[in-house]
């Protein structure tokens, strides 16, 4: 027992050793971290302990401006990508001809790099000395008045936002439903057509409850993924993204830590603790109404 | 009923089903041009001309005098093949190490007993749940302090192990049945061997699933290289991209 | 409900080759009538289930008609063709209770159909009485045995009262004791409900004993319909007489020789009528009359004891099988003791068939005294 207890130890050895210097101990450090107050990196000194860093965080009108608009970025786009891609899978399941095309490109925005991607976004709906851009052009075609949807209003630039989130999210999603639809036997729907079932109502009653587990798993990680949001803003509008007031919380962190204001890793902590605590919080809410509904 | 009611049902059945199929496609086709465009739009923008390119106030679908100059351009004005370069080196590394790290340790899960395994892998799980975000900042620390800050070693050190793949692996690792590790055991097979030659062929369809999505995460990997390199010899393709565009680079490359 | 099935052909390309075809369901001409039970039987993947599918309309027939009654339901959708169908794995939504899975089908009726909330309840615990699982109504398909969800699958299929009811390898999926018990509990109901059925089945003895009429299927053709009696005693080639009953028959080469069976040179039985030449030789296994100066001698291998039958196993060198297996009566086994094992056949149970086509060849058995003696 000794001796295999040994060699399972040496399978998991580099694991642990991995995942003790880069997992386990930074988390116990970051908390750390996020009490020690006027920490310098460079000097690695501090002059105190306390929660002086969280206010200032919780005080900081960037911090606050990150918040809202993660927030504002999560309840769009989970709600409206999931529901969307639920839709284009519902259609992917229900034909057979060129379906495995379908599915070939729809697959693609999860193997490009969406910082390259970000940028065919941007030139699409942004303004120049040159020219008013591909979409503004379009508005205006149909009557509207242009908008500048990278350096304009608030709105603009969320939308531009959101619509790009959801266009990078979509693959995956499509990806799971689309194999959970496929894993519901035939024979249930057999079944329904020959009882003259109406389609919302096999929708209702016999798609949706199969495929709610994996749902819940989109949107429980969709969540996740949305509040981490920051390299998609990144790639639409630079990387000084509280200047275009478009920063996320994820964001605000890096900024601390290294950039243009950077430097600062006891406030980047607090953020990052912060936004933990926002996620965990969201994730047992999420949990707890999933486990009342999803029914197996 | 008589039959022509019959027929009339039948006819109305053929006719909805018929619409709504056009429908189908209509849609699948809207989103897959939705999804293409950009692609499209990339690829046109990188073979015209930079004074074709601004000279255009209502932007052309497609372009009669395609050039390749603005990729030659990309690749002598700006180290792209050297991003080019490090990314893929970045990205097998990465791969490979991790390939090395959670093969055993799903292994140690799935097959061997020890004491202390649901302890050990409880603690694995929870884990997971862990953001990132919020290591980040010590590994940074870390990193910078050991002095791996443009190096490869760096880069690649952090996101060498994932508790999901490992989790994901150890779950494929027990769905192959006990009695083969029973037989190979009664004919002496030690548990290295069995590993290599038994499970890793077994669940090779895995393994590759595995290596793609890592391979593409470490593709599109941007937060942590830009926070570790800021020496452009190191610089991957998302960080120099990104570096091109907010230097200002004033004319068109492939990306724009 | 009477259905007649006209021409009915189905045919899909082949998974294998490119290009090619695999006939599932081949010029199906027969009529189902009204109020019977019809046992659909193949071998597997001999288009059964395919054609189970064009009669409810799950799939749609390359050529042919199908009539609900006088009515033509060929192109008719599944959900307008009132029939009810009974899954081979029962299909039940595994979400909902027992009580909701029966409920399913009558909550889709719309219009002049619509029912009452309080209509529906009868009607489910109506349906539930029926298959007695009234008592189950609050479980979830998944704590219920198999004989259970089976029952619950016919409830679904009977509640909305089908024109037809189909039933695709309904027993497949049970043990062979509630196999037994199920089938007699298929065939009450179908008697109490008159509803037209049919069932699909690979095994003989299941379609058979609970079937008003047989199909007999091979490779999408239709090779006998009839009644299960019939159709044992008078199947129309070997492929029919070899599918049907347990032991299966025996085969033997053979030849007839001015109007006389002859079995490896020993002359077996007169077969008046039947022309001379090579024939394939079937004996039913209860065909035989195990005597001391018999006909017909073969080598006698054991003796396995039944109970109510007796078993007497023998070789043959111009037996087509390993093993002739004959059944006799409990009483006449004292005799079964030695090397060899005489037989006297029963013209009956003496069926011959062309070795090449595999057709019947029909002989007049009218002198059977003659024939024993």
């Amino acid at each position: 027992m000794i001796r295999r207890t040994s060699k399972a130890w040496l399978y998991l050895l580099p694991a642990l050793l991995f995942l003790g210097f880069f997992m386990v101990y930074p988390l116990f450090d970051v908390f750390v971290y996020s009490v020690e107050e006027g920490y310098n990196s460079a000097s690695q000194t501090y002059f105190g302990t306390g929660l002086y860093n969280y206010s200032y965080v919780l005080h900081d009108p960037y911090f606050l401006q990150a918040v809202k608009n993660t927030f504002i970025i999560v309840i769009i786009t989970v709600p409206l990508s999931t529901a969307f891609a639920l839709a284009i899978s519902l259609a992917l399941s229900s034909v057979k001809k060129l379906k495995e095309l379908y599915q070939t490109v729809f697959f693609l925005p999860y193997v490009t790099n969406t910082l390259a991607v970000g940028l065919v976004f941007m030139i699409l709906f942004k303004k120049t000395a040159y020219t008013d851009g591909m979409v503004n052009l379009l508005i205006q075609l149909f009557g509207g008045k242009s908008v500048d949807f990278i350096d304009g209003p608030y709105w603009a630039k969320m939308f531009v936002m959101c619509f790009y989130t959801i266009w990078v999210v979509m693959p995956f999603k499509i990806l799971i439903l689309t194999s959970a639809l496929a894993s519901v036997n035939q024979d249930y729907y057999n079944a329904a057509r020959v009882d003259a079932t109406p389609k919302w109502r096999i929708f209702t009653r016999i798609t949706l409850p199969m495929i709610s587990p994996m749902i819940f798993y989109l949107i429980i990680t969709g969540f996740i993924g949305a509040f981490k949001a920051y390299s998609d803003e990144v790639a639409l509008f630079g990387t000084d993204l509280n200047a275009a007031g478009m920063n996320t919380i994820v964001g605000y962190v890096y900024d601390m830590l290294y950039g243009n204001s950077g430097g600062y890793p006891s406030y980047a902590s607090a953020a990052a603790v912060l936004l933990f605590a926002i996620v965990l919080t969201i994730t047992c809410i999420n949990l707890l109404v999933s486990g009342r509904n999803v029914r197996t | 009923m008589n039959n022509t009611d019959y027929q009339k049902i039948a006819l109305g059945a053929a006719r909805r089903e018929r619409a709504g199929k056009i429908g189908l496609y209509v849609f699948l086709t809207l989103w897959a041009l939705m999804v293409l465009f950009p692609f499209y739009w990339m690829l046109l923008t990188s073979v015209k001309s930079y004074s074709a390119y601004n000279s255009e106030y209502v932007p052309k679908f497609f372009t009669l005098a395609p050039t390749l100059q603005n990729y030659v351009d990309a690749f002598t004005l700006v180290p792209l093949a050297r991003y080019f370069t490090n990314t893929i080196i970045f990205t097998l590394a990465t791969t490979a190490m991790m390939m090395l790290v959670i093969v055993p340790a799903a292994f140690a899960f799935a097959r061997l007993e020890f004491r202390g395994k649901n302890l050990l892998f409880t603690l694995f799980l929870s884990l997971m749940m862990i953001p990132s975000e919020l290591v980040v900042i010590t590994n940074f620390q870390t990193i910078t302090n050991w002095g791996m800050r443009n190096t490869f070693w760096g880069l690649i050190l952090p996101s060498v192990t994932s508790v999901f793949y490992i989790y994901l692996l150890k779950e494929n690792f027990e769905q192959i049945p006990d009695e083969l590790y029973k037989a190979a055991k009664v004919d002496g097979t030690s548990d290295l061997k069995y590993l290599l030659r038994v499970m890793i062929p077994i669940c090779r369809p895995t393994l590759i699933t595995i290596t793609i999505l890592k391979i593409i995460e470490c593709w599109n990997s941007y937060v942590w290289p830009r926070l570790i390199t800021d020496n452009e010899n190191y610089f991957l393709v998302s960080n120099g991209i990104q570096a091109i565009r907010e230097n200002g680079f004033g004319w068109s490359s492939p990306s724009r | 409900m009477r259905v007649v099935l006209q021409n009915l052909t189905k045919v899909f390309p082949s998974r294998q080759k490119k290009g090619e075809v695999v006939v599932a369901v081949d010029h199906f001409n027969f009529e189902i009538p009204d109020g019977k039970l019809i046992g659909l039987l193949g071998p597997s993947g001999c288009g059964k289930s395919t054609a189970l599918n064009l009669i409810c309309g799950l799939e749609t027939p390359t050529e042919g008609k199908i009539f609900f009654g006088d009515d033509d339901v060929t192109e008719l959708p599944p959900e307008n063709r009132g029939v009810g169908l009974v899954f081979q794995n029962y299909a039940l939504y595994p979400h909902l209770t027992v009580r909701q899975n029966i409920l399913f089908p009558l909550q889709n009726l719309r219009g002049s159909e619509k029912l009452s909330k309080q209509e529906m309840e009868e009607r489910a615990l109506q349906a539930a009485k029926l298959v007695q699982i009234e008592m189950l109504m609050e479980r979830k398909p998944s704590e219920l045995s198999g004989g259970q969800q089976q029952r619950v699958a016919i409830a679904r299929a009977l509640v909305k009262m089908p024109r037809v009811l189909l039933l695709d390898e309904p027993l497949s999926n049970l043990d062979a004791r509630l196999r037994l018990q199920t089938r007699e509990e298929i065939r009450r109901i179908q008697r109490e409900t008159e509803i037209t059925t049919v069932f699909v089945t690979h095994d003989q003895e299941e379609a058979m004993s609970i079937s008003d009429l047989i199909v007999v299927m091979k490779a999408g053709v239709v090779n006998q319909i009839g009644k299960p009696q019939e159709v044992y005693d008078n199947p129309v080639n070997l492929f029919v007489a070899r599918f049907l009953g347990t032991p299966s028959i025996n085969l033997f080469d053979g030849s007839v020789k001015a109007g006389k069976l002859f079995i490896g040179g020993e002359e077996v039985l007169s077969v008046p009528g039947a022309e001379d030449g090579e024939v394939t030789v079937g004996i039913r296994p209860e065909g035989f009359i195990l005597k001391k100066d018999g006909a017909f001698t073969c080598t006698l291998e054991r003796v396995e004891v039944m109970g109510r039958d007796t078993s007497v196993v023998c070789t043959h060198t111009s037996s087509l099988n390993d093993n002739i297996r004959a059944i006799i009566p409990a009483e006449d086994a004292a005799d079964a003791s030695g090397k060899q094992a005489r037989f006297d056949l029963k013209p009956a149970k003496v069926l011959l068939f062309n070795p090449k086509t595999e057709e019947r060849i029909l002989f007049s058995f009218g002198e059977k005294q003659e024939a024993k003696a």
